[in-house]
């Protein structure tokens, strides 16, 4: 299988503070990645690396062959990668629906994949003349996944997306993650192994701005003690 | 959606307004008030061109009155140098958008990138040197004095628009159809074509753009919006729009000078017209205008009505309080007023009332 994105050595500071150290992985066309770590380890600022909103060293990530390193977020996101960052990234002054035009590349909607979107997510058609700010927790990071999958996309980073959501909500957020993942590639952070665990095909884990595990996630799923050394799990 | 009664409130005093303006000539038929409606015409359209980038992207600029000046003595120069005619009027018209467009676009590229407070600031120092500039280039723009032309022949108050049997000009629900009338409808027009066109863009894909790059910049970027060119582009048009509608002041007005084009005082009162009305809605605007240029010819005729009223009650104290020559103080005691009870201003705060949430 294709790699679809490859991070090479990528080291990162912001400000004086060095927090990325040399991160290197691959991710594989298709499936979900998961990238896991203990808090503070790193793994939002790769993602944010990976958009360009911090600037990684130079030459370290290539996406569908093209080097992608110093270009700027407008640049990256237009070649067809999407982030749902940690706060959900929506604007919570527009509405529901002026969040997923905001998406669209043409300023329309393709009836067939907002559809699909409606499936997933019944509430935001419920609420879709609703501004952002006042839709749930739930609802909101609903609305931030739809609008990574409004338009076709080749690779979606996803932060943290079950932090403070209802075990219902996780569940109906792991099924559309699932879906999503039949025709598009998904790089997701997660702090909730058991979720990582149910949708991951590939993962590696980071620590301390180094990534220090590299594999497929039903091995690592099976290496109790590995978890344990790596993530702090207990057996 | 349904809209809120905050929001049908708002839409039926538009038209009110709308109708007002139309038949502003025949409603109201002294001088005074065909200049009031002249005014609010043009500054709806120029609040509502300051809205596009304050309310609506969040762009601070003080150099809006610039824009507008380079409209205005666009014409000017022109009609002064070349005669009363359309090719001076178009001349000058496109020759005040062009300087706004090289201008705002520098000023864009070059600062937009910076923080807010640097761009207002560099607009504000802008403003400045063309204000001097204005004053000091006498030759060309006629200094402090300003330059005083004449209209094409359609506008001239002389000119008759329809005639009679004994070749008197028409009279229509008692007013004359001659080039006075002419000369508004051209300024109503023109302001409603504006605005309209405003209007479109604010709730076109594009106006959604602006709404997310003022909410949140790293957002909209990490969507895929180029946002200084984004920002950029909307200020080179609101630039267009200020010099259009500055061009259509100078040709209503027959005179530019820097009080009328450039000032200080005009910039504040469109910021004040904006929070007035209220930011990020076009109806604000409109609201704003309207009621800033009725308190600036009228609040003193009514502070003086109010004031005999009283003094031949026998109030101590109170004649002196509402004198005429008081009126600022007391533009200042509504103005904030209107602030405390409409904190988003009078459209933004009554539309948000009663939404569905």
């Amino acid at each position: 299988m294709n790699v679809l994105l490859s991070i090479r050595d990528m080291k990162t500071s912001i400000g004086q503070y060095h927090v990325l150290h040399g991160v290197t992985f691959d991710v594989r066309e298709g499936g979900v990645f998961v990238l896991l770590g203990r808090n503070g380890a790193g793994k939002t600022t790769t993602l944010r690396s990976i958009m360009g909103l911090w600037q990684p060293s130079p030459a370290s990530i290539t996406f569908k062959g093209q080097n992608i390193a110093g270009m700027t977020t407008a640049d990256i996101a237009r070649l067809g990668i999407a982030y749902v960052p940690e706060n959900m990234g929506i604007f919570g002054g527009l509405t529901v629906q002026e969040n997923l035009i905001l998406a669209t590349t043409k300023g329309r909607f393709d009836q067939i994949r907002l559809r699909r979107i409606y499936e997933l997510f019944p509430a935001l058609e419920q609420f879709w003349s609703k501004q952002a700010w006042a839709l749930s927790g739930g609802q909101k990071q609903m609305l931030a996944v739809a609008r990574a999958i409004i338009e076709p996309r080749d690779l979606i980073l996803v932060d943290e997306p079950t932090k403070g959501l209802a075990p219902s909500i996780v569940a109906a957020m792991g099924e559309a993650f699932r879906e999503i993942a039949l025709t598009t590639t998904i790089l997701l952070v997660e702090q909730n192994f058991n979720f990582a665990r149910s949708l991951g095909r590939d993962m590696a884990v980071i620590d301390d701005g180094h990534v220090v595990h590299r594999g497929t996630m039903a091995d690592f799923a099976a290496d109790s003690d590995l978890q344990g050394k790596l993530l702090g799990l207990s057996a | 959606m349904k809209d809120s009664f905050g929001t049908v409130t708002v839409k039926a005093t538009m038209l009110v307004i709308a109708a007002l303006l139309l038949f502003a000539p025949f409603l109201f038929q002294d001088i005074r008030a065909l200049e009031v409606a002249a005014r609010i015409c043009i500054f709806i359209v120029l609040v509502a061109s300051f809205d596009l980038l304050i309310g609506y992207t969040g762009i601070v600029s003080f150099a809006h009155t610039m824009f507008f000046g380079f409209g205005a003595y666009g014409s000017a120069i022109a009609l002064k140098q070349m005669g009363p005619g359309w090719d001076a009027v178009a001349a000058g018209t496109i020759a005040g958008i062009a300087v706004s467009l090289v201008v705002a676009t520098a000023i864009g590229l070059v600062s937009l990138r910076v923080k807010a407070i640097f761009f207002a600031m560099i607009t504000l120092a802008a403003a400045s040197v063309v204000l001097v500039l204005a004053s000091q280039l006498s030759q060309v723009t006629g200094g402090e004095d300003g330059i005083t032309y004449r209209t094409p022949e359609l506008f001239k108050t002389a000119t008759k628009l329809a005639v009679d049997e004994d070749g008197k000009v028409l009279r229509w629900f008692g007013v004359k159809l001659n080039g006075k009338l002419a000369a508004y409808y051209f300024v109503f027009a023109t302001s409603l074509l504006l605005f309209l066109l405003m209007l479109r863009i604010t709730v076109s894909p594009f106006g959604t753009v602006l709404k997310a790059i003022r909410e949140n910049e790293a957002r909209a970027e990490a969507i895929g919006y180029r946002v200084v060119a984004y920002r950029t582009f909307v200020f080179c048009l609101s630039a267009v729009v200020a010099s259009l509608a500055g061009s259509v002041y100078a040709i209503w007005l027959k005179y530019t000078g820097p009080d009328t084009a450039l000032s200080f005082a005009i910039m504040i009162d469109i910021l004040l017209m904006v929070v007035i009305g209220g930011m990020g809605t076009m109806w604000g605007a409109v609201i704003g205008a309207v009621l800033m240029v009725m308190a600036q010819y009228y609040l003193r005729d009514l502070m003086g009505a109010a004031s005999e009223a009283v003094a031949s009650v026998g109030v101590p104290f109170l004649p002196e309080l509402l004198a005429p020559d008081r009126w600022l103080l007391w533009l200042g005691v509504i103005f904030i007023l209107l602030v405390y009870f409409f904190p988003r201003g009078i459209a933004g705060t009554l539309m948000a009332k009663g939404i569905r949430k």
